[in-house]
């Protein structure tokens, strides 16, 4: 082995790193491989992508500038990492955009061919940060990536475009030296992407190998990072992303169910991706519909949910609001079907490709009349499966309609999922009258859980009609009856409320009671975890519980808030699971309100707890 | 008629629901339910695989009368319901009953985009120009300058064409009816049912409390035959208490002459239901009285393959070419790896 260009390897825990560069530099794309290249290798991994609405903003310009960071641990980790602790940034642009997320004395590799007069103005530099001082609390390492990608590729002759487009991998290889990823992960990945493109498959292997033997032998790096393998649960992975996790979670129900799929959705963002792995599930029987708008993809869930399939839709919160007075139809008329909002930045468009959670309120309260429904929400990506399923199982068993939220932050971002035996999950049990039941149907004659019968168009006998005016109880008249009308709203709210006896209890990290608990919902869950963890560790008496079911509430979430001295909600909105919490147990809940678009850091939660504990 | 023989016979009485009618005496809408149910035993159909979706209005009511399936919607969003109801299950006959207001107001896109994608649904767009649930307010049908409720002056807007929008949308069954013709609209009922896609039917319907007359110069029989032009797949343009008018083409236009004094049949314009580009059809949408005799009849009768079809198609290739999915198979797919 040549000793000269063996360097010394250092051994980390946890790093979190930063892809950045101009929207068409295919930032997100190298960030995905580094995930799969360290899940596979086996760390514990937490993405957090970032990008733009605009598809291309101005090259170089600030507001076209994506990022995608990535955590990876040889421990148990729930966030992408508060600081980052290396980045690469592909220009000017995307320095100044990511530079103060950058711990003190960590990492920036840039592009040095990409801080031209020019480059700089349009980031609005005005001068060299590379030359002026002004990075001087980092580690700065300037590699001539343009040029030396260039140069790798020379003999190719697939054009000087083509060559330019392959930096991305140029600075993904040498990322993966400097944390010793394996790039067998990524070779395979490009091979089968540009099967039918050899001599593109050729260049970008070309560029991340040139990448990695550039970290290796130049005299840049003193050391490189050895992250080592996390010890996570036995079992068989992969990476999931939260909205992949609520497709093929979709399609888990409806195969549990024994009844095919039927999706509808208006493309919006950060929802669509569930549409589109949705569509390539033909072969299990799912149908797709890209509906004409928001209100169609709802309408037709109903319609569709009517017909006997396994129903959904999916959207995010301008597209909820517009399908919500189809979702009191679903209300009205009981129908099963599973609405999920990938909840963004808001109100109106607000910040489309931004995560937020300030859709709960319009999810649990956002409809005209008395018109409960179950409202779920996802923790992770991967929680997105199981949720999923939830949805399915308790729309079909009680009759109504389920909203799930996630949000962008965990649609998007990713994390290991252990895979289940799809042999081992509970099936979903439905029934259907059937003709045998003709002489004593009634449409709205309801059972042990208050449900109504699901009676399929197409059996003989049991012809009725449904329909948003409100129904003679049993029978299903048209009704203007006014006890009837008060008969019908409270059974409607009674058998909403009754889902509470098929719902997991909350559960309590730490000790079930001591002076602060710090309840959460949906994507929050790791940073709030982990900063209610990091407060116990040292010593508070600190416990933190997370809710997946918002309506109802679990049996026991007024217990649990009763054995502490104070409760701490922090929420990515302005206090909506507060509202909420309050009105249901009196309870003088604490908040603490972000709404900036970007997930919570942990000690961001950790320092509101540290300071209610004086 | 011939029945499959496994089915019992229906008669109209097996489609009469146990629910009062409620719509008020003397309105259209009862002559319009009265042929669908001599319709519907006749289709060769169990009636229990109808469907019958609605949104908002009058109209709407139309499922809680057929004695079959039925789903009272919401406004505007038949269309987009029927759809869901037909895109699940492609072995149901499924029907929207709907007015100006809910289909071409409120709903007028769904309407656009079911016909384009040429879903299998039969649509019954009952035209009475007015608003009626809501009393008396102007639709996107009213004439222009129309005095109601809500335009004391007058109206400003300029009235919809139902069946050129339905051209425009490429909907490939588009016929027209009128209430007080019962013997027509039966016929237009049967031809809207053997259509294979979406069938789109606008069917004048006389509103006699808000809009009472709105379609006299068609209704009232003394004057019928001058007002009205019964459209016949391959036969001339001909009309008239005497059968002596006629449409000619003039240019571009269509004119109205009179036959003799060497004006011949020939001379005429001839209907043709399945030409493959819809100009004749949007032509005759576009003649209203008092200057044409309104067509009524089969405007356009296309083959193109449904919505429903196509979808189920890939469905049935997909699991021909991949074979029927595996759960299993489905976590697998990408990177895994193994942690013991």
């Amino acid at each position: 082995m040549d000793t000269l260009t063996k360097k010394s390897v250092q051994q980390l825990d946890e790093v979190a790193i930063r892809f950045c560069g101009d929207s068409g530099d295919g930032m997100q794309l190298v960030g995905t491989q580094f995930t799969n290249a360290s899940a596979i290798f086996g760390n514990d991994v937490s993405t957090l992508p970032d990008f733009p609405a605009e598809i291309r903003a101005p090259a170089g310009s600030l507001a076209g500038v994506s990022g995608f960071q990535i955590n990876f641990s040889s421990r148990d980790i729930h966030t992408p990492g508060d600081r980052v602790n290396a980045m690469i940034a592909m220009n000017p642009a995307a320095l100044r955009t990511n530079i103060k997320d950058v711990e003190v004395g960590g990492i920036v590799i840039v592009n040095d061919d990409a801080f031209s007069k020019s480059d700089l103005q349009k980031a609005g530099y005005e001068s060299n940060p590379l030359e002026d001082g002004s990075l001087s609390k980092y580690r700065v390492y300037r590699v001539p990536i343009t040029k030396l990608n260039n140069e790798a590729l020379k003999d190719l002759n697939i054009g000087a475009k083509a060559a330019g487009r392959c930096k991305n991998f140029y600075a993904l290889g040498l990322v993966a030296w400097l944390y010793s990823r394996p790039l067998e992960p990524t070779i395979k990945w490009i091979q089968d992407k540009f099967g039918k493109k050899p001599e593109i498959a050729e260049a970008n292997i070309r560029a991340l190998k040139a990448g990695y033997y550039y970290g290796e032998t130049a005299e840049l790096f003193p050391t490189s990072f050895r992250i080592p393998r996390a010890k996570l649960a036995p079992g068989r992975y992969r990476k999931l992303t939260g909205n992949e996790a609520v497709a093929l979670g979709l399609v888990t129900a409806a195969e549990l169910a024994g009844k095919p799929l039927f999706y509808a959705s208006y493309p919006i963002t950060p929802a669509s991706d569930i549409l589109h792995q949705l569509s390539m599930y033909k072969n299990f029987g799912v149908k797709t519909f890209q509906a004409e708008d928001e209100i169609a993809a709802m309408a037709s869930t109903l319609g569709a949910a009517f017909g006997g399939a396994i129903a959904a839709t999916g959207t995010s919160g301008p597209g909820l609001a517009l399908k919500m007075e189809a979702i009191g139809l679903g209300v009205m008329t009981e129908l099963p079907v599973v609405i999920v909002d990938v909840q963004r930045g808001g109100p109106s468009t607000g910040l489309p490709t931004k995560t937020e959670q300030a859709d709960l309120l319009q999810a649990v309260c956002g409809r005209n009349g008395e018109c409960p429904l179950c409202v779920l929400a996802a923790r992770s990506p991967a929680d997105c499966f199981d949720m999923a399923i939830w949805a399915v199982r308790i729309a079909t068993k009680y009759m109504v309609p389920v909203i799930l939220l996630t949000d962008g932050y965990i649609g998007n971002g990713a994390e290991p999922w252990v895979i289940p035996d799809p042999e081992k999950l509970p099936k979903i049990e439905i029934k259907h009258p059937t003709s045998a039941d003709a002489s004593s149907f009634l449409p709205y004659q309801r059972n042990e859980h208050l449900a109504r019968p699901w009676a399929l168009p197409g059996t003989p006998g049991l012809a009725h009609r449904i329909g948003g005016i409100e129904k003679e109880d049993g029978a299903g008249h048209i009704s203007y009856d006014p006890l009837n009308h008060q008969k019908m709203v409270d059974l409607r709210a009674k058998k909403v409320a009754g889902i509470v006896k098929d719902i997991p209890p909350l559960e309590v990290n730490g000790d079930p009671q001591g002076d602060l608990l710090v309840l959460g919902w949906g994507g929050t869950y790791g940073a709030l975890l982990s900063a209610a963890s990091r407060a116990r560790a040292e010593g508070h008496r600190v416990s933190s519980a997370h809710l997946q079911f918002l309506n109802p509430f679990p049996a026991n979430t007024g217990d649990v808030l009763s054995r502490f001295k104070k409760v701490l909600i922090p929420e990515l909105n302005g206090g909506q699971l507060r509202k909420l919490i309050r009105a249901e147990y009196l309870v003088d809940a604490i908040g603490l309100d972000k709404v900036q678009g970007k997930p919570f850091l942990i000690s961001e939660v950790y320092e509101k707890i540290i300071s209610l504990l004086k | 008629m011939h029945h499959d023989t496994s089915l019992p016979v229906l008669t109209a009485k097996d489609f009469t629901t146990d629910q009062d009618v409620r719509w008020c005496p003397g309105c259209g809408d009862y002559s319009i339910l009265a042929q669908m149910k001599k319709v519907l035993p006749t289709l060769g159909i169990p009636k229990e695989n109808f469907v019958f979706v609605s949104g908002i209005g009058c109209s709407s009511r139309f499922p809680y009368y057929v004695e079959t399936y039925g789903f009272h919607g919401i406004h505007g969003r038949a269309p987009a319901i029927a759809t869901g109801v037909k895109a699940a299950r492609p072995d149901l006959s499924v029907w929207v009953a709907t007015g100006d207001g809910d289909g071409l107001s409120i709903g007028g896109n769904h309407m656009i985009h079911t016909m384009r994608r040429n879903v299998d649904l039969k649509i019954l767009l009952f035209n009475n120009r007015i608003y009626g649930l809501t009393k008396g307010q102007y639709s996107p049908t009213s004439e222009l300058g129309k005095l109601t409720k809500s335009s004391p002056m007058g109206t400003v807007d300029n009235p919809i064409h139902p069946c050129s929008l339905a051209v425009g949308a490429e909907c490939t069954f588009i016929a027209r009816a009128l209430d007080a013709d019962v013997k027509h609209l039966e016929y237009v009922l049967q031809r809207a049912a053997a259509h294979k896609g979406t069938a789109f039917v606008e069917i004048y319907q006389n509103c006699n409390v808000f809009n009472d007359g709105a379609f006299d110069y068609a209704a009232v029989k003394d004057h019928r035959a001058e007002h009205v032009l019964y459209l016949e797949h391959g036969k001339p343009m001909i009309f008239g208490k005497n059968r002596d008018k006629g449409i000619r083409l003039n240019g571009l236009e269509p004119e109205v002459v009179t036959l003799g004094n060497g004006m011949t049949e020939d001379d005429l314009l001839f209907h043709d239901e399945s030409a493959s580009e819809p100009v004749l059809a949007l032509m005759l949408s576009r003649m209203t009285h008092p200057q044409f005799p309104e067509p009524l009849g089969i405007f356009r009768a296309v083959k193109r393959p449904t919505f429903d079809e196509l979808l189920d198609e890939q469905v049935k290739n997909a699991t021909k070419r991949l074979g029927r999915g595996r759960l299993a198979a489905m976590y697998d797919d990408g990177e895994t790896w193994e942690v013991s």
